[in-house]
């Protein structure tokens, strides 16, 4: 049968104890597409045995592990070039989200470029010197632009370089960061998760400004940057460029490039992979840093008004290419490469803090038998652990409840004899007591009868001498009351 | 009328000398300046703040010299846990016959590390420790020729990029404002329109004054100055803090050669006073009140610093309670009047019984023999 390209066949594999003869049996299907099918088994570990190559009018296509993919040639219009305009109408319904950090000395223009640059006037206070430390103000605002929506956020570093001691100035800078990315994760690991309306907070992008001395970075600049660039993109920026001559600025632009190189700063190079906008980008990585000017206020130049500042030597015009860069700034910055500065920050930034916070939660990718672990996996076994541990404690505390309980019986125990006992000795004394007083009223009966019948005895004398008179009886009465003894 | 024409109309003219009445120490003026001329002058003046902020070209442009021939800047990374120095210039100029020997003390490395708690020890350490040399030089017997290292007037720069005084600013004023005579300047004003500077210039003078801190005062003029001169020094007291740029080039403009920046929309002028305080500032340094700075360093903070230092020193002394004293012209404290005659009435008892004990002694004596 001749062979078309457009033929597939599907095939069976033989099972390895299956003998040739019992593969013979084995009915054959030829099945024609067209469009391009592949097929992969992961099941498959061995290649196609030797006895079905006899078969030479029948081809097998067994795919093995490796996948082989072929592509194939379209005799028509299929219409899935659409792909990307699909995709580019749910992404404006959507709407696009953009983050930006403006880390800079007070009072150093960063408001004043962010209205620059959105053309727009953003409310925001002017910051005191006198901060404790270095706050983030987070602000966000939604802008349209034809059909775009942009909800735009950004964040301002406030008070940042104004403290005496700046040893601790970076630290709320690269906490902001990480929160962004742990809530990102977070929503991420959740079992019920709505990635596609979450509203991502995470920085894209990092302005650095840096104030106009010409000399050098400052310390504290170098040291910020080393801290944020394994964290962000980063685009440093000469801020109130309209203090350096143009001399000045060549001279401090090397200097500042050199500095970041010599000490390892990974600035955001604009991208050149993409052969529409590679020439531009390779062009202005050559100009960073850009020096810029900002300004809101409007100046009559020539016939038009312009954006610009007014001195008595001059007018600076923010968007003349020989004044400044700002408008180079703004070219690289939104209208070429703002996506890619989301996509970079998804795929580079954001995974490397994943990668080092589950690593650091306990989980691998693989384990030391260099199986592929799976999430599920490890888990499950965390999970099996934890319950085990809690079990393990439970026990425990109970355990110690017995302990506990026994003791304070026994302790109850005693005291309970010790009581008996007392009352034991407290009841013999009772009886001890009262066999004495028994006594004693035994004691006293007697003396009572004695004295009862020696009363008697002594009326029985009397009355047998009624003949003695008064005489007598007052003799006697008085002598019987004085030896009477009453 | 500049500075200069109204000091010399102050010295007296030589047709008065003719009148009958006169003695002649109207004439002294006339004398002070030729021995002063002869003596010649000496100031120092102390820079500081942070880098970067053009002190070297401000002064540079102030004396129309190139002071910082081969100064070695140090990078970021060296920059980081940097202790402030003190490096001092000394450079002999002359004028008009006038010289003046000029001592310039830099202040690099403050303000530039991470960490900068107590970054001005090293400069108020170094304040003190002139006065102390001075004091001991003074002090001491042999006083000739004594070198006068004492810091005149310090120049603080205060950057320009932010809103107001930083709190690194305002540690260092109060540090330094009874040691030596602070003037607050503010750095490359070429960033700054003129409203803005308007605003710098109120908030940092509100913000002086909120702090307690004490700058430098002109003094006032006397009531029998002409009113262009009063005018003048109203002017220059409202213009503090003095905003100016500084520029080690010479460039052309309107014409003539300037000292300038060249930029693409225009070119500053450094002795435009439409553009800058600079010519406020050199005038006010160099040409009217150099020495009332010099005076205002002898007569104040040395004094401050002299009173201070010997009640510690008696204070000490008194502690330790020992009658030798190391520096001899310590002034011992004078016995008052009324313990004095305290005194002498017991001396005057003790010895009338010491005499009478020694009668009766005798006395005694003879009745045994």
């Amino acid at each position: 049968m001749p062979e078309s390209s457009l033929d597939l066949e599907l095939g069976f594999h033989p099972a390895p104890s299956c003998s040739s003869q019992c593969f013979r049996a084995l009915s054959w299907r030829r099945v024609s597409l067209e469009c391009l099918l592949v097929l992969s088994s992961s099941t498959i570990d061995k290649p196609v045995p030797q006895p079905l190559r006899r078969h030479s009018q029948t081809t097998l296509s067994l795919v093995p592990q490796n996948e082989e993919k072929r592509s194939l040639s379209l005799g028509g219009h299929v219409g899935f070039d659409s792909l990307p305009d699909q995709l580019v109408s749910k992404s404006v319904t959507q709407g696009f989200c953009f983050n930006i950090l403006c880390v800079g000395e007070t009072g150093i223009g960063k408001s004043t470029l962010m209205n620059t640059l959105f053309n727009t006037t953003f409310e925001n206070e002017e910051a005191s010197h006198y901060q404790n430390g270095v706050y983030l103000r987070p602000r966000t605002y939604d802008l349209q632009e034809s059909n775009v929506h942009l909800k735009l956020t950004i964040v301002d570093t406030v008070g940042f370089g104004d403290q005496i001691n700046k040893d601790e100035s970076y630290k709320p800078i690269v906490d902001y960061i990480d929160t962004q990315f742990e809530n990102y994760l977070q929503e991420e690991l959740k079992i019920k998760r709505s990635l596609f309306n979450y509203h991502d907070t995470r920085i894209h992008i990092c302005l650095y400004f840096i104030a106009p001395t010409g000399h050098s970075l400052k310390s504290l600049d170098l040291v910020t940057m080393k801290k944020l660039d394994s964290k962000v993109n980063i685009i440093p920026i000469i801020a109130k460029a309209d203090t350096i001559s143009k001399s000045e600025l060549h001279k401090f632009k090397i200097k500042i490039m050199s500095e970041l190189v010599s000490n390892g700063v990974q600035i955001y190079q604009f991208p050149t992979d993409d052969e529409a906008v590679a020439e531009i980008n390779s062009s202005m990585n050559a100009h960073l840093p850009f020096a810029v000017v900002g300004s809101v206020e409007e100046v009559k130049v020539g016939n038009k008004m312009v954006r610009a500042r007014q001195y008595p030597w001059g007018v600076v015009q923010v968007e003349n290419e020989s004044h400044c860069d700002f408008v180079k700034l703004r070219e690289m910055l939104i209208r070429i490469n703002m996506e890619d500065l989301r996509e970079q920050t998804h795929a580079r930034h954001y995974e490397l803090y994943r990668r080092c916070k589950l690593e650091e939660m306990g989980f691998k990718d693989t384990d030391p038998d260099s199986q592929p672990f799976s999430l599920q996996e490890t888990y499950e076994a965390k999970r099996k652990e934890f319950l085990t541990d809690l079990q393990r404690k439970e026990e425990e505390m109970r355990q110690m409840f017995v302990n506990k309980v026994k003791e304070t019986e026994a302790e109850l125990k005693e005291k309970e004899r010790e009581l008996h006992e007392k009352f034991e000795q407290l009841k013999r004394m009772h009886q001890e007591e009262k066999r004495k007083v028994e006594e004693k009223r035994r004691d006293l009966e007697e003396e009572m009868n004695g004295f009862n019948r020696k009363k008697l005895a002594a009326e029985t004398l009397s009355l047998s001498q009624p003949l003695k008179k008064d005489k007598d009886k007052k003799k006697y009465k008085t002598n019987a009351w004085h030896s009477g003894g009453f | 009328m500049t500075t200069n024409m109204r000091y010399k109309s102050r010295i007296i003219k030589t047709e008065d000398s003719e009148d009958k009445q006169y003695v002649g120490f109207a004439t002294l003026p006339n004398q002070v300046h030729r021995k002063s001329v002869k003596k010649g002058f000496d100031f120092t003046l102390m820079v500081a703040g942070e880098s970067g902020l053009g002190k070297s070209t401000l002064v540079n442009s102030l004396f129309l010299t190139d002071l910082y021939k081969d100064r070695k800047l140090l990078n970021a990374e060296e920059r980081i846990s940097q202790t402030v120095e003190i490096t001092k210039h000394t450079v002999d100029i002359e004028e008009k016959g006038v010289k003046l020997k000029l001592t310039i003390v830099d202040t690099p490395g403050f303000g530039d590390a991470v960490n900068n708690n107590e970054c001005w020890k090293p400069i108020t350490d170094y304040i003190d420790q002139q006065f102390e040399q001075y004091f001991r030089d003074e002090s001491g017997l042999n006083r000739k020729n004594i070198l006068d290292n004492r810091v005149h007037c310090c120049l603080y720069f205060i950057p320009p990029f932010g809103h107001g005084l930083r709190p690194v600013d305002v540690e260092f004023m109060k540090a330094l404002h009874e040691r030596v005579n602070i003037i607050a300047l503010i750095a490359k004003a070429d960033c700054l329109t003129p409203n803005e500077t308007k605003k710098l210039k109120d908030r940092v003078r509100d913000e002086i004054e909120r702090f307690g801190i004490k700058v430098y005062q002109f003094p006032e003029c006397d009531s029998d100055e002409d009113e262009e001169f009063k005018q003048m020094d109203k002017e220059l007291k409202e213009c503090t803090p003095f905003a100016v740029i500084g520029s080690n080039t010479v460039v052309e403009a309107r014409g003539q050669r300037v000292r300038g920046r060249l930029y693409p929309w225009g070119i500053v002028e450094v002795e435009n006073q439409s553009h800058c305080d600079f010519v406020k500032l050199r005038n006010m340094l160099i040409r009217s009140h150099m020495h009332d700075l010099k005076d205002v360093t002898c007569d104040v903070h040395y004094e401050n610093y002299r009173a201070h230092c010997i009640q510690q020193m008696t204070s000490k002394l008194a502690q330790d309670n020992r009658m030798d004293s190391s520096i001899p012209i310590l002034p011992l404290p004078t016995p008052d009047a009324e313990t004095e005659r305290l005194i002498k009435m017991k001396d005057e008892e003790l010895k009338r019984m010491q005499e009478m004990l020694e009668k009766m002694q005798q006395q005694m004596h003879e009745k045994d023999q």
